[in-house]
């Protein structure tokens, strides 16, 4: 198992947001979460990101524990494991969060560099290879608010692959995106696939989750209510809650 | 009355350079404690920050020219005693660190949250983030007001005159007393509206050199 989530349960303020949360991603995975708005998928993934510290719960990450569920409260690995799972897993913001006094190349790159301790020349020439593969190869010395939404979002994702995590996590790549430009993303996440990335995404977008994913989670009020492959989900949808949003 | 004015000017450059001496020393030394400042003032260790902002409310709440009359003339009565300059230095820097130290508090609390989530999800230290990540980002924020206060400065290095130093200010009074003319003063003034003018100029060089982004 790449990713193993167990028992997960976060509230914040007093809500429970997340509750009681358990899956798991194969290597080869390309999973997608769906579900109403608040359901509770950003708050996993950023739990899984460790950008959000769950209350119980397990999650383990190629083998690594993040956090371990000792009775009933989640126990986080010291500092010094979690920058080695931290290299295991990225994310790719809604937001894309770029750093806006960097060029997409210097974006690209400071991690590698800062992080990795790889050769600048090294570290420039595979980010040029990853902006290539993203069709942007002449945006390499373009700075962020130069950019369109759709190269944001292909430069965000080129800036998280620069550092060949194991998982990389996607908050709603294509909601900013004009249905054209949805397809590109598509095809830019099948690539990974292809490439044996492992993919966990979050869409609100029906057809993109047909398109890229294997297997689909169906969250709904902190809680998943369907966990299948795409084929069993998209065939069956015995829930008429689900039957009422995927035919949204 | 042109070949008088030249018979003022090497003393008033002398002046010119003390205060040139002030300001330099200031700003170099007053800047990154006033970053040390801003993360002091945002630290999460509350008696930290609590200090720090009792030392900030000390220093702009009370004239400059009582802290440096305070530290000079003040503190010898309690056995410390400095030189007039080292005085002077020392309430200048604490004076000015407090003001880019609240400008700094500013800067870095507007920066977006996700820059640090981004930081943090890419690996970067927390070292490195706020190095590479933030305080970029808080320089281009911060110009205009830093400017402002170092325009400020340039003014306030006449302040010095109260200790006895030898800078500009104290240059044109002696002369206007010797000469009894007014000449001496009035380029005091101007020289002093060259250097706020070169600052002015200096700042929007910066601004133009940090506006290759937004
Ligand atoms: N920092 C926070 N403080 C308080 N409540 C929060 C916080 N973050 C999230 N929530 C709440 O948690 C619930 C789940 O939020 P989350 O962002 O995870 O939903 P989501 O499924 O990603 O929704 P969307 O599809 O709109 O992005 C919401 O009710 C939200 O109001
Ligand atoms: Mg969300």
């Amino acid at each position: 198992m790449i990713l193993e989530v167990e028992g997960l349960n976060k509230s914040i303020g007093g809500k429970r947001i997340l509750k009681d949360i358990s899956f798991q991603m194969e290597q080869g995975d390309c999973l997608a979460i769906i579900g109403p708005s608040g359901a509770g998928k950003t708050t996993l993934l950023r739990c899984i990101n460790n950008l959000e510290k769950c209350d119980s719960g397990t999650i383990k990450i190629d083998g690594s524990y993040l956090c371990k569920d000792n009775n009933g409260k989640s126990l986080y690995a010291s500092s010094r494991e979690m920058a080695a799972i931290r290299r295991k897993i990225g994310l790719v913001f809604q937001n894309y969060n770029l750093f806006p006094h960097m060029s997409v190349l210097e974006n690209i790159i400071e991690a590698p560099i800062h992080v990795l301790g790889i050769p600048a020349k090294e570290a420039k020439d595979r980010a040029l290879e990853l902006l290539k593969l993203m069709g942007l190869e002449d945006k390499a010395n373009y700075y962020p608010f130069q950019l369109s939404g759709g190269q944001k979002q292909r430069v965000a994702i080129a800036r998280a692959w620069a550092l060949n995590p194991k998982i990389l996590c996607l908050d709603e790549p294509t909601s900013a995106l004009d249905p054209e430009l949805r397809g590109e993303v598509a095809s830019i996440i099948e690539g990974l696939v292809e490439k044996e990335m492992n993919i966990l995404i979050i869409t609100h977008d029906m057809a993109f989750a047909q398109r890229v994913a294997n297997k689909i989670i169906f969250m709904e009020d902190g809680q998943i209510k369907e966990a299948a492959s795409k084929e069993e989900f998209f065939n069956s949808y015995q829930n008429s809650r689900i039957k009422r949003f995927v035919s949204l | 009355m042109f070949t008088y004015t030249l018979t003022l000017l090497p003393s008033m450059m002398k002046g010119l350079l003390t205060t040139l001496g002030v300001f330099f020393i200031t700003l170099i030394l007053s800047i990154p404690l006033g970053i040390i400042v801003s993360l002091g003032r945002l630290s999460k260790f509350k008696l930290l920050s609590k200090m720090v902002e009792f030392y900030i409310w000390v220093m702009r709440g009370t004239p400059l020219m009582l802290q440096i009359v305070f530290i000079f003339f003040g503190l010898p009565i309690v056995g410390i005693t400095f030189d007039r300059f080292t005085a002077v230095i020392i309430a200048f820097v604490l004076n000015y660190a407090a003001y880019f130290g609240e400008i700094f508090r500013g800067g870095i609390e507007s920066i977006d949250r996700g820059q640090y989530e981004a930081a943090k999800v890419l690996g970067l230290t927390p070292y490195k983030t706020f190095r590479r990540i933030i305080l970029p980002q808080v320089f281009k924020m911060v110009i205009p007001s830093v400017g402002n206060e170092v325009i400020t400065l340039v003014k306030d290095t006449s302040l010095t005159y109260i200790v006895g130093i030898g800078e500009l200010l104290r240059a044109g009074r002696i002369a206007s007393n010797r000469d009894v003319s007014l000449i001496p003063l009035a380029l005091v003034g101007i020289i002093y509206l060259f250097l706020t003018a070169i600052v002015t100029g200096v700042f929007n060089k910066v601004e133009e050199r940090y506006s290759y982004y937004e």
